[in-house]
């Protein structure tokens, strides 16, 4: 009797989470779905206007999905040639010694600031550096945003990468080093391929995470309306818009909000389970 | 001849790049804290973490005569640590049953299916837990509230446990259960009293990660605790956070004297959860 009931917790408890995941997508799709009547789907997700005066409320989504793939974009760019030699530096050279359990520390804390933190960081310290450099007129935009973006995902694509790494059989690296390969070689040759698909669902994973990031792109793009033009004005991602002007809206724009957020989440969705998927192909070989 | 010292030469390249670019990664570490607390030192005191808010013009007078800003950030603090305590209490029990449901039925597909939407409820963007917390908990409570924040960090929360307590019951041996059904206990008794116990380690690993990934949430917190100046108990009512003050001195250029010590007590506390795990994690490996 006992074990029925905690066998029906278990089933229950497990039921929370199809639960949970059917009901934000039931309840972002009616609550965006005034959004989408009004503009139409296609017209929304191509439209670049945001008319907030009353009477003449326009609203599309463009600037918004721009502003995200491409912060997204540039922080993989700018994350790759930093997480890749982590995760070597981790999982390869100096593997189960002491520094690199070091270092291994500093990504996990990496990862652990507040994104609110790495924000306030970009605004007070970072702004000036670029505006001192000449990279950006105000010292916010998308370049900031993406640099910024690009550190904090540089710890979770480099932990999961020299897991990886890690798991690169002794044998192969030991048959290449007797055919009198270098390090760099095996490497190449022996480790990238072997670790290939485990680094790339590691970066798409990094991907995720960039794409859906709030606080520190609010605090940095310079949350501006229109389509950004070059990498150095101000724009605004999907989720920025949303940390935005989400607080003071009401009727077809609160809509219109939903409606980009039920986008983020598909897009972050696919993204994430496309990850999820190889992951764990690549972990079961 | 040449042509292998070229190549060794390549591989030593590589080791050095390799090198200095994982130096310049632990760059901003050491920035961001070095910024932190040297500028926030000097806030951090008792009063700091006993007194709330100021108001604006409170500390615009402040400022304006050239004193410190008077107050702090008691009002987050308190709201900070009732809504993770009522979000943790709920999201634990619940974390754990589910994640010892998907570990024991693991060939069902039923269970793949609820591990993979875990994975995703994971990776979910926090400003959207944030928008369907609103919908779900403000909208109809007419009113934005501490128990909505609650919800919002036990939905960021669970995933977390789920699949920590699930990774680490699959790796126990068999055998352990079999062994405590064999002795004639009960199934709910061996898994609660032997297996969990077991796996204890490992889920309060997952726990300290997933309070230490939730307690410095801002986004999921803006559209449903709100945030409020006087320290309050009621979690029926508007609430403050500490990653909440810090959005708000961040937009208030009376109050940016603060941000500071804000920064610095919730980032000591979010990288001692994160070491404090490492810990936990090394003593207590399944």
């Amino acid at each position: 009797m006992q074990d029925k009931i905690f066998k029906a917790l278990l089933i229950l408890s497990a039921v929370l989470i199809p639960v949970i995941g059917g009901g934000i997508i039931l309840s972002l799709t009616v609550d965006a779905s005034g959004a989408f009547k009004e503009f139409g789907f296609w017209e929304f997700v191509f439209s670049d206007d945001w008319i907030t005066t009353a009477g003449k409320e326009k609203y599309g989504a463009l600037p918004f999905i721009t502003g995200t793939l491409l912060t997204t974009a540039l922080a993989l760019l700018m994350c790759i040639p930093f997480s890749l030699p982590v995760a070597l530096f981790t999982g390869e050279y100096f593997k189960g010694r002491k520094i690199a359990a070091v270092l291994g520390t500093v990504i996990d804390l990496l990862a652990g600031i507040p994104s609110i933190i790495y924000g306030l960081w970009g605004f007070y310290v970072l702004r000036g550096t670029f505006m001192y450099l000449d990279l950006s007129p105000q010292g916010s935009g998308i370049l900031t945003a993406s640099f910024v973006l690009a550190i904090m995902i540089v710890p979770y694509a480099a932990s999961l990468s020299a897991e990886f790494i890690k798991m690169v059989p002794a044998e192969l690296k030991e048959g290449a080093y007797a055919m009198g390969a270098t390090r760099a070689e095996v490497i190449r040759r022996v480790i990238f391929p072997m670790a290939g698909s485990g680094i790339f669902s590691a970066f798409i994973l990094a991907i995720g995470r960039a794409l859906g990031e709030t606080m520190t792109v609010t605090m940095l793009i310079g949350n501006t309306n229109q389509m950004p033009e070059t990498l150095r004005t101000t724009g605004n991602t999907m989720a920025s818009i949303i940390a935005n002007q989400f607080g003071e809206a009401d009727g077809l724009k609160l809509s219109s909000l939903i409606a980009i957020g039920l986008l983020l989440f598909l897009i972050t969705a696919i993204i994430n389970i496309i990850g999820k998927i190889l992951i764990r192909r690549a972990r079961h070989v | 001849m040449n042509k292998v010292k070229f190549r060794i030469f390549k591989s030593r390249l590589l080791f050095i790049m390799v090198c200095v670019l994982s130096g310049i990664t632990a760059i901003p570490l050491v920035a961001i804290l070095g910024e932190v607390l040297i500028k926030g030192w000097n806030q951090l005191g008792w009063s700091f973490i006993t007194e709330a808010t100021p108001n604006a013009y409170k500390a615009m007078i402040a400022a304006q005569a050239g004193e410190d800003i008077p107050g702090g950030i008691a009002n987050g603090i308190v709201g900070t640590f009732l809504m993770l305590f009522l979000a943790a209490v709920v999201a634990i029990p619940v974390g754990i049953l589910c994640g010892i449901c998907l570990s024991e039925y693991r060939k069902s597909w039923f269970a793949t299916f609820v591990s993979y939407l875990t994975d995703l409820l994971q990776g979910t963007p926090s400003i959207i837990i944030g928008i369907i917390t609103y919908i779900w908990v403000v909208v109809p409570m007419k009113g934005y509230s501490a128990i909505a924040g609650s919800v919002a960090l036990f939905i960021m929360m669970l995933p977390l446990i789920i699949r920590s307590t699930e990774e680490t019951m699959k790796v126990l041996p068999d055998t352990l259960k079999e062994a405590g059904l064999a002795l004639g206990g009960s199934y709910w008794r061996v898994m609660l009293k032997v297996m969990v116990p077991a796996a204890l380690g490992s889920i309060f690993t997952g726990i300290l990660l997933a309070i230490s990934r939730v307690v410095g949430e801002t986004a999921p917190l803006m559209f449903t605790a709100l945030g409020g100046a006087a320290i309050s108990w009621n979690m029926t009512k508007p609430m403050s956070a500490v990653p909440l003050l810090i959005w708000e001195f961040f937009n208030d250029p009376n109050l940016q004297n603060l941000i500071w010590g804000a920064s610095l007590f919730l980032l000591v506390f979010v990288l001692c959860l994160n070491l404090l795990a490492k810990q936990v994690a090394k003593k207590w490996k399944v």
